[in-house]
């Protein structure tokens, strides 16, 4: 039987619905989530499902909504909120900074926090600097919380149910141009856990470090690279925080290059850590420098053209890794 | 003045002389072992203030939950922490009510009700809403109290969350503790409404007024909302007008209170009023408040004790702390 097909949407919807099924502590709330489904219609049907109760609709309130979250989840409740795009989670930047991530520490272990916060980044969406923004590694810096940036549909149902059932807080962060690709995830139940990279493609000759949309960029480009005698290993982390620091070491002491290509800004980005973390502890294997392709440092523009070379892509990432392999030790 | 102590029993009165006269005792302490450096970081005392949380914390059931701020220590005291675990916690010790984590700007004893202390101002306040709205999903019928002051007010959490508690119906009481300074800044100069409680009218919830070193008015008006709250009515804005004795913190910040304001602050002494009136009425005598007095200065002595022998953590004991693993 050829494995079941789904949307990354589908997914994530999947998780809500089997979470919500199995455990009644587990509840929604965010913008229009309920009656519509969602602006990005993830959480369709499940209004009609579990009622106003569980899938509650929120005004216009990110403060309001994490807090909540948070509160209902020191009083033993499981919340999922949405936050409809990233460039809004700082609305709620007190809450998702200040309390998300300190609380059970600074309560010295007696609280949980079992929140996760739902969010988008819009990636090719063309809504201009404040609908586009994706800033993971300021979130990766902060301790105390989790961050998952699930690229495809079996890893974002898996990672979804892990973030639901762990009893940590979590940034979950999807990616509006991923919703309706699809992908074969199984019937059956399963989680993913979290900090566990994921080998997207096994390779010798060079070391993508993919995150987010761009393992799917990576992995064509990687296709294209193995016509020519290429190969490629495309690594996902999956999670940043906790962060698989093992799979991506033991994959650039193989393959002796690392090429970096993520979606968020160069400068302190999630790049510029796994490059440090490479400098730290895989130097000696390195045949050739690190390569970073990111967005650049600018807030992302409108225009469409503008928008589409502000991004890294496939074509910089293959002549990328020529020209690395070509000046390799 | 009216003598009417409302049918309170002497219970119950009594009690709420012993923890306001332990709140007082308590920071008198602080302040004197802050100044003598043996106790780190940064305290803000609840001095003058006493009535407010007294008053507010015996209207509630010990499993209704409250949550504080930055000026906490009256707050956990009166929901009943034991003082030696709060002491603790401000001398950053292992035995501290956040295991010398969280200092004395946060307190979390869940076993008799004290959920949570943010040290951000306002921030607290969203997330009572989020507990208020976890006791009314599992359908229990506890209530929420959220303690601020009057500069939480003008912060954006204060509005979401009293705007979404409303909307929700949920079991919780906001109190703001209008002591008339955020750090420096008077209220008139900080509020564009006329007065903190008229906030409650675009909320469209009940708000009342009541003066916070009048610990049995304070009591009466919060239990008049914790009813309300439980009943499933939704939640109530208690605006207790009060004053602290102290800067905002320890140290001195500049002049910007009028002297005679502090002095006439100082007349109206919640203790004392609720003192006097309990001779007055013969409600209770000179020798029972007495030995309610020296046992608060017994039981602030053992918590100084406690503390200074306590261990500290090290970062290894700290770092266990962060996640659930």
């Amino acid at each position: 039987m050829p494995v079941r097909e789904l949307t990354y949407a589908e997914a994530l919807r999947e998780a809500l619905r089997e979470e919500m099924l199995r455990d009644d502590r587990v509840f929604l709330m965010g913008e229009d989530i309920g009656v519509i489904g969602g602006v990005f219609k993830v959480t369709q049907g499940l209004y009609e499902e579990f009622g106003q109760e569980r899938v509650r609709d929120t005004p216009i309130s990110e403060t309001a909504i994490v807090g909540a979250a948070i509160g209902a989840a020191i009083a033993g409740m499981k919340p999922v909120a949405e936050i409809m795009y990233m460039d809004f989670l700082m609305c709620a930047g007190d809450q998702v900074i200040n309390h998300l991530p300190k609380i059970r520490y600074m309560s010295g272990g007696k609280l949980k926090v079992p929140a996760v916060i739902r969010t988008q980044y819009g990636l090719y969406r063309y809504a201009a600097a404040q609908h586009s923004q994706f800033y993971p590694a300021f979130l990766m810096n902060i301790p105390g919380m989790y961050v998952e940036v699930p690229s495809t549909p079996y890893d974002a149902k898996g990672l979804l149910k892990s973030a639901i059932r762990d009893e940590n807080p979590d940034i979950f962060i999807e990616c509006a141009a991923l919703y309706r690709v699809r992908g074969p995830v199984p019937d059956e139940d399963y989680v993913i856990p979290l900090g566990q990279a994921d080998v997207k493609r096994e390779g010798r000759d060079v070391t993508v470090f993919a995150l987010s949309y761009m393992v799917h960029v990576a992995l064509s480009a990687a296709q294209k690279l193995g016509n020519e005698g290429i190969s490629t290993e495309v690594i996902d982390p999956r999670t940043l925080n906790p962060f698989d620091k093992k799979t991506l070491v033991e994959s650039v002491k193989k393959t002796g290059r690392l090429v970096i290509i993520e979606p968020d800004h160069k400068t302190a980005g999630v790049g510029a850590e796994v490059a440090a973390i490479v400098a730290e502890e895989a130097y000696d294997y390195l045949k050739a420098p690190i390569v970073r392709l990111a967005a650049d440092d600018i807030p992302p523009p409108f225009a469409p053209k503008a928008y589409n070379a502000f991004l890294p892509n496939e074509e910089k990432l293959i002549s990328s890794i020529k020209k690395l392999i070509k000046h390799s030790k | 003045m009216t003598y009417d102590l409302d049918g309170l029993s002497k219970e119950l009165l009594l009690d709420m002389y012993y923890k306001m006269m332990l709140i007082r005792r308590f920071e008198e302490k602080v302040v004197e072992m802050y100044r003598a450096g043996e106790i780190p970081g940064i305290a803000h005392g609840y001095i003058g203030e006493e009535g407010v949380a007294v008053g507010v914390c015996s209207a509630l059931r010990r499993d209704d939950y409250i949550l504080s701020t930055h000026r906490g220590h009256g707050h956990s005291l009166a929901k009943g922490i034991d003082p030696k675990h709060l002491m603790a916690e401000l001398y950053g010790k292992k035995t501290g009510v956040c295991k010398g984590i969280g200092g004395s700007m946060h307190s979390t004893e869940p076993e008799v009700g004290v959920i949570f202390s943010s040290a951000i101002v306002g921030g607290n306040i969203p997330i009572a809403v989020g507990v208020a709205l976890a006791f009314k999903m599992r359908r229990e019928d506890r209530v929420v109290v959220s303690f601020f002051g009057d500069g939480a007010t003008n912060t954006g959490a204060f509005h979401e969350a009293l705007n979404l508690a409303s909307v929700w119906k949920l079991p919780i009481v906001f109190v703001c503790e209008n002591n008339f300074y955020a750090i420096s800044m008077h209220v008139s100069k900080s509020t564009s409404a006329k007065e903190i409680v008229d906030r409650a009218v675009s909320y469209n919830m009940p708000g009342v007024v009541v003066d916070g070193n009048d610990v049995i008015a304070v009591y009466n008006a919060a239990a008049a909302a914790v009813n309300r709250a439980r009943k499933g009515e939704g939640p109530t804005l208690i605006e207790a007008r009060t004053y602290r004795w102290l800067d905002h913190g320890m140290y001195y910040l500049g002049k910007y209170r009028p002297e005679d304001e502090v002095v006439m602050w100082k007349q109206k002494c919640p203790i004392r009023t609720l003192r006097d009136r309990l001779l007055i009425k013969g409600i209770a005598t000179e020798v029972e408040l007495n030995s309610l007095d020296e046992k608060v200065v017994h039981e602030v002595d053992e918590a100084i004790r406690f503390a200074r022998e306590s261990a500290e953590p090290d970062l290894d004991f700290v770092k266990q702390f962060v996640y659930v693993r």
